[in-house]
């Protein structure tokens, strides 16, 4: 038996912290919502877990999220839980190699060096030590960047990083000595006995020459202990939760379980597996261009998380989704702040009696809804209205005289009861019509129509809609070599994944140029109706840098496809902003003018857009 | 006086005895913009409800800056909040936020 007195405090904090966690677990795994269970039992035995685990290898510990991130900050996160994770299952091993059996006390491998301070003689155990002595040195270097990175943040590739709680940093600190006074301790043995490798044994001997190593090694091990322990402690009552409880949401995530419209035990893990590396913090325009660095989605958790949530910043996020790109753990914080909204103004008063009910409507194939915004930009409705003609395309235009708005804007606001209302009457009109196909000119509404409306009839972006018209040659578009930069709406691009059929559309006639923020990490506008509390001023500061991003690459013309994004824009651009369906539309009448003109004069020349 | 044809309606007049200024105030503090309002009827014009019925967003603003709130829960029950009297308005308000605050100061300071 082995055994210590400075084992008990690193042994008790172990207990603790594996008391609290399986009380916590449980207490989540049932309040998953009631489908999950059987969702987890189905997929469990399938390739799924397998994916999983290697999920938990990628970004749990290689952290290869955060690498794309930023190279050294990758390296950081990875020394750090990478190197961990080899000091205990190499520990282990050793340990295993070097008595021959498997069960040891749980902590024997933890202070080995001090139990058996007798060097090695097998050159197998000498590799070993030379590896823990390695893996220790990349640890520790980790260590270096965290600490030069509170005070330079730039370092490690980030502007600003997370204003930790008091609690937070006490752990931090513990977690910052472990490493340091592991290699002390194991120094310190190491210069009397001659156990070390090449870190340990160097310093060891150097400290022997001016310390009292014998009588200092115990002290450094108790230190050792004490800091491992408090860690172990505060794990279940700071971010490091997240270390734990990320490999539990990556096993729940692949046997496909997500935050829904309720919160759930499921929710309470993602909100726990939060790292607060602040990944979130320089992506988010609030702070980046609103200057408002209180409201990102690490503090929000956080607060959120200790039952300390203040009202704005509930309110104050443009649930542009860009969080939700750039977060390395894959929580979805978009609905995390949608669910607190909705338990905030559930109780909202909303009375829609004068909506049209059970009203018959023209039999059609193809409905055509422009949606609210749309009517604020009827140059959109009008050019789908010209193509519907061109394509020889029957279509009823639902919202003609002014839509019932589609309850997206109510739903991300919080009042889902008052949404589903809006949604009931629209959707019996649609239904009402035999459509196969709804288009929308508006991704706010095709979102809500996707998601809350349950249609089972194609519902089609126009930017789809208009691609897929030009696949079967029902539109002639032809080249016209102008430069066209296209700006990527929240709620199409991140909100509904619809990237590639608008850049197909436009790249067909126009000369398609590429910019650095796109897609996936494509700016807001600033429009957003996600935000119901920012600022005018604030508002203004992103819809100017966003209008001001865009044309940086000296486009001809910015194509959008959302009218809230094109009157976004178009206010502080000096490049006009067109909404795809215009240049489409333009386009075709530019080609029947040229062919009118050549019919005349019969010399060519180039069509304008 | 009386030669100039002028006569004040009693009924027009803002009775501070009668008048509840709770809502305003709440909407003032948790949306400024609001003071902003000048009556433009711009958000009326545009509004997607007032299409379908009879909801007027200005004479609600206008009536709550008054202090008469009669039936104003019934009526701001209305707003979709689908967002276009925002975008319309003149003085950049954020009118979709006083929309929202008067419900919630519906909700805070009376139960009507
Ligand atoms: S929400 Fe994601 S990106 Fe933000 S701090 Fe938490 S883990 Fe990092
Ligand atoms: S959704 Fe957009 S505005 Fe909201 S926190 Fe995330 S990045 Fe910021
Ligand atoms: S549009 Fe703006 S300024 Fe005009 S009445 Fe409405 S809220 Fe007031
Ligand atoms: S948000 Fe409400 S008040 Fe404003 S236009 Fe829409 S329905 Fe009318």
């Amino acid at each position: 038996m082995h055994f210590n007195l400075f084992v008990v405090p690193f042994t008790a904090g172990m207990l603790i912290l594996v008391i609290l966690l399986t009380v916590r677990y449980i207490k989540w795994l049932s309040d998953l919502e009631a489908g999950n269970r059987n969702e987890i039992g189905g997929n469990l035995f399938t390739i799924k877990t397998l994916y999983a685990i290697r999920e938990v290898f990628m970004e749990s510990l290689l952290h290869r999220k955060v690498f794309k991130t930023n190279p050294l900050l990758g390296y950081m996160h990875m020394s750090l839980a990478f190197g961990w994770f080899l000091l205990i299952v190499v520990g282990k091993l050793e340990t295993f190699f070097y008595t021959g059996k498997f069960a040891n006390e749980f902590y024997y491998p933890v202070f080995f060096r001090f139990f058996e301070p007798t060097p090695h003689k097998s050159s197998l155990l000498l590799a070993f030590n030379a590896l823990m002595d390695f893996v220790l040195l990349v640890v520790l270097s980790g260590i270096v960047i965290a600490i030069l990175r509170r005070f330079r943040p730039r370092i490690a590739g980030m502007k600003k990083i997370t204003k930790h709680s008091p609690g937070d940093r006490l752990a931090l600190i513990a977690l910052w000595l472990i490493f340091p006074l592991r290699l002390l301790s194991e120094s310190a043995t190491a210069g009397y006995s001659g156990n070390g490798s090449f870190m340990t044994q160097s310093v060891g001997n150097f400290m022997a020459l001016f310390l009292p190593v014998h009588q200092l090694a115990i002290v450094f091990w108790w230190m050792y202990s004490i800091s491992l322990g408090l860690f172990m402690v505060s794990i279940p009552f700071s971010r490091y939760m997240h270390i734990p409880t990320e490999i539990l949401l990556i096993f729940l995530r692949n046997w496909g379980i997500k935050t829904k419209d309720h919160f759930s035990g499921f929710s309470e893990i993602e909100i726990q597996s939060c790292s607060r590396c602040g990944i979130c913090i320089d992506t988010c325009q609030m702070n980046s261009q609103g200057k408002n660095s209180t409201t990102q989605m690490v503090y929000f958790l956080r607060d959120y998380r200790y039952n300390q949530l203040r009202p704005d910043l509930t309110d104050n996020c443009l649930l542009c989704g860009r969080c939700n790109e750039a977060c390395p753990v894959g929580i979805d914080l978009t609905q995390h702040r949608l669910l607190q909204r909705k338990k905030k103004e559930f109780e909202l008063p909303s009375g829609f009696k004068y909506l049209p009910v059970n009203q018959s409507v023209e039999k059609t194939d193809v409905i055509y809804f422009a949606g609210c915004m749309s009517h604020l930009s009827p140059v959109i409705s009008r050019s789908m209205e010209k193509i519907f003609k061109t394509a020889k395309i029957s279509y009823l235009f639902l919202d003609k005289n002014g839509s019932v708005c589609c309850g997206r804007p109510l739903k991300i606001s919080g009042q889902f009861e008052a949404a589903q209302k809006l949604v009931a009457s629209n959707r019996q009109q649609i239904i009402a019509s035999g459509a196969k196909i709804l288009v929308t000119s508006c991704p706010i509404c095709y979102k809500s129509f996707k998601e809350d409306y349950h249609l089972n009839i194609r519902v089609l972006h126009h930017s789809e809609y208009l691609l897929e018209l030009m696949l079967q040659k029902k539109l002639a578009l032809h080249p016209s070599g102008k430069k066209v930069v296209y700006h990527d709406p929240c709620e199409l691009g991140r909100g509904s994944d619809i990237y590639i059929q608008p850049r197909m559309l436009l790249s067909h006639f126009m000369e398609l140029e590429t910019i650095d923020q796109e897609k996936e990490n494509a700016l807001c506008c600033g429009g957003s109706l996600g935000n119901l509390s920012i600022n005018p001023e604030e508002r203004n500061a992103i819809q100017m840098a966003t209008a001001g991003y865009l044309n940086s690459v000296d486009p001809e013309i910015i194509a959008t496809s959302c009218p809230m994004c094109k009157k976004s824009i178009a206010q502080f651009s000096a490049t006009p902003v067109k909404d795809i369906a215009e240049l489409v539309v333009a386009n075709l009448e530019a080609l029947s003018e040229s062919q009118k003109s050549l019919k005349h004069h019969k010399v060519g020349q180039t069509i304008e857009i | 006086m009386k030669d100039w044809g002028y006569s004040i309606l009693k009924g027009r007049q803002i009775d501070f005895e009668n008048n509840d200024f709770s809502i305003a105030e709440y909407i003032t503090k948790h949306e400024p913009s609001f003071r902003w309002c000048i009556g433009c009827g711009s958000c009326t014009a545009t509004c997607s409800a007032a299409r379908l019925t009879d909801f007027n967003p200005r004479k609600l603003k206008l009536l709550i800056q008054r202090g008469e709130i009669k039936g104003l829960a019934d009526e701001i029950a209305k707003c979709m909040l689908c967002g276009k009297c925002q975008l319309v308005c003149p003085r950049g308000i954020n009118t979709r936020n006083v929309i929202q605050n008067i419900k919630r100061a519906l909700n805070t300071c009376h139960a009507l």
